[in-house]
């Protein structure tokens, strides 16, 4: 929710400047993949701190529950068992809103102020002003925003907004028992990775590196992956995610040239009225 | 000109009746839409009850306006294939649009424009109809594979774009040309306005009185 000790700087569906006079530092969620042992501990607090609870599921055959983002589920573990030059490897990737510095679902929207992206990059849903047409799930490129089927909104992860707000990290980091999650400044956050890179390499992961992709204008959730030259090992994490271009072309080009054309096709039609007048029937021919 | 006798019947009750039930309907839908469109347009959402009772009922309006065009398009389609004296009116359209037309092809019952008007309409309406089906939240959006809502929801703009300046242009031509409104909201027009703008079909009307 719009704190103070958060500035908007981009709003959804607005075509004019937000507030952005403070200058804020860019935070970030570095998740460490090679250290996360699987135990959904941020699972729970997640639930606990933003009080959703999930229906209670069943169980599919692995170790995914519940199986998919919801509503009430803003995280969920994926668990894959891949093999690889190193033989099989579990696999275990905290999934969720990646809080893209370029965020799709803030594009599509098409109702005021319903995406928010703070200064801090944090990407908000503010659901009092979502109405539910589902046009963010068309913009992201990570497949996260769920339509609640108790009240038709939307649901993502916050990044625990309201806690960055007074300085606490995201409740996730807090539960976790390894260090896999860690939180604070964007920067800090990459030399933090780089470290982790170097540890990583040293134990033979040649290919390990930092997921923060480009093409969304990177992330303010970070992954450190053991393979980051195949992300897709990680549950079909997208290797260059971007916004799709049947959404560019839809909410780019599409939408200012579409209404311009409409307003001069109405102002044409008054205008050839004004400029030939009426189409009448010439008076000798009413008289015949 | 109050005179019963100059006056011919140009459409039937149902006709009008179908008739507006599209036009009230596209209206609505164009409000709704363009609403959620482009911010410019989202305070349409006002006419509505807000912005959530727009996109609830923007969909289920289409799909009055589908079935009510769908028995339209059956009525008046086969008083809108395109002839050859069409085509040769068509050519003549800059000298139409300036007033100054002579020796026109004797049109029949619609003409050329009013028939191009017809066969976008039978294009666009089915298109808004499938795309708009596949991006129906909560109900029918998620069956489908995002990347076809993707592509679906681009052409539902796109079709949408067609159809607004195709009845922008419809609306347009029935107060340019006057005499015209009352073929849909009386059902008549005077004889000389039927011999004027569409002598081949009063010619053939005649014949049958006569």
């Amino acid at each position: 929710m719009a704190l103070q000790s958060l500035d908007v700087t981009r709003r959804s569906a607005t075509t004019t400047a937000s507030p952005h006079q403070r200058q804020t530092a860019e935070v970030a969620k570095l998740i460490d993949v090679s250290k996360c042992i699987g135990c959904k501990a941020c699972q729970v607090a997640c639930m606990e701190w933003n009080d959703v609870r999930d229906e209670i599921g069943t169980n599919v055959g692995v170790y995914d529950n519940p199986p998919d983002l919801s509503g009430a589920s803003w995280t969920v573990m994926r668990y894959s068992e891949v093999e690889t030059d190193r033989g099989l490897e579990w696999l275990i990737r905290k999934d969720g809103c990646m809080h893209c510095a370029d965020p799709g679902c803030l594009k599509a929207c098409p109702a005021p102020g319903a995406i928010v992206q703070y200064s801090n990059g944090i990407v908000d849903f503010h659901e009092e002003n979502c109405i539910g047409c589902g046009y963010c799930i068309t913009g992201c490129p990570f497949n996260i925003p769920r339509i609640s089927k108790k009240d038709g909104k939307v649901y993502k992860c916050t990044l625990c907004s309201d806690r960055v707000a007074v300085g606490l990290e995201p409740a996730c980091i807090k539960s976790c028992p390894t260090g896999a999650l860690v939180f604070g400044t964007k920067e800090d956050m990459k030399h933090h990775a780089d470290e982790r890179i170097k540890d990583l390499n040293e134990r033979g992961f040649k290919n390990a590196g930092l997921y923060d992709p480009p093409g969304v204008s990177g992330t303010h959730v970070m992954y450190v992956l053991q393979h980051a030259d195949q992300p897709h090992l990680y549950h079909g994490l997208p290797k260059d995610p971007a916004i799709s271009p049947m959404v560019s072309l839809w909410k780019g080009v599409a939408k200012p040239l579409a209404s311009i054309g409409i307003g001069l096709a109405v102002l044409g039609a008054f205008f050839h009225y004004i400029k030939e007048g009426p189409n009448e029937v010439k008076e000798e021919e009413t008289e015949k | 000109m109050s005179n019963e006798q100059n006056l011919v019947q140009r459409h039937g009750t149902n006709e009008r009746l179908n008739h507006w039930v599209v036009a009230i309907t596209f209206v609505l839908l164009a409000l709704s839409g363009l609403a959620l469109f482009h911010p410019a347009f989202f305070f349409l959402t006002n006419l509505f009850g807000g912005g959530t009772w727009s996109r609830i009922l923007h969909p289920f309006i289409g799909v009055v306006m589908f079935v009510s065009f769908l028995a339209l398009a059956a009525k008046f389609r086969n008083d809108n294939r395109i002839t050859d004296a069409d085509r040769e009116w068509g050519k003549h359209l800059a000298e139409i649009m300036a007033n100054k037309a002579r020796n026109l092809p004797e049109i029949g019952k619609y003409n050329y424009g009013q028939k191009c008007l017809f066969w976008v309409l039978v294009v666009v309406v089915p298109t808004l109809m499938v795309s708009g089906f596949i991006i129906w939240q909560p109900y029918f959006a998620p069956a489908f594979p995002i990347a076809l809502v993707r592509f679906a929801v681009l052409i539902h703009a796109l079709a949408a774009f067609i159809g607004i300046i195709a009845i922008i242009v419809h609306v347009y031509a029935a107060i340019w040309t006057p005499g015209s409104i009352r073929a849909m909201t009386r059902g008549t027009v005077t004889a000389a306005w039927a011999r004027h703008h569409h002598p081949a079909w009063y010619k053939e009307i005649s014949k049958g009185v006569k």
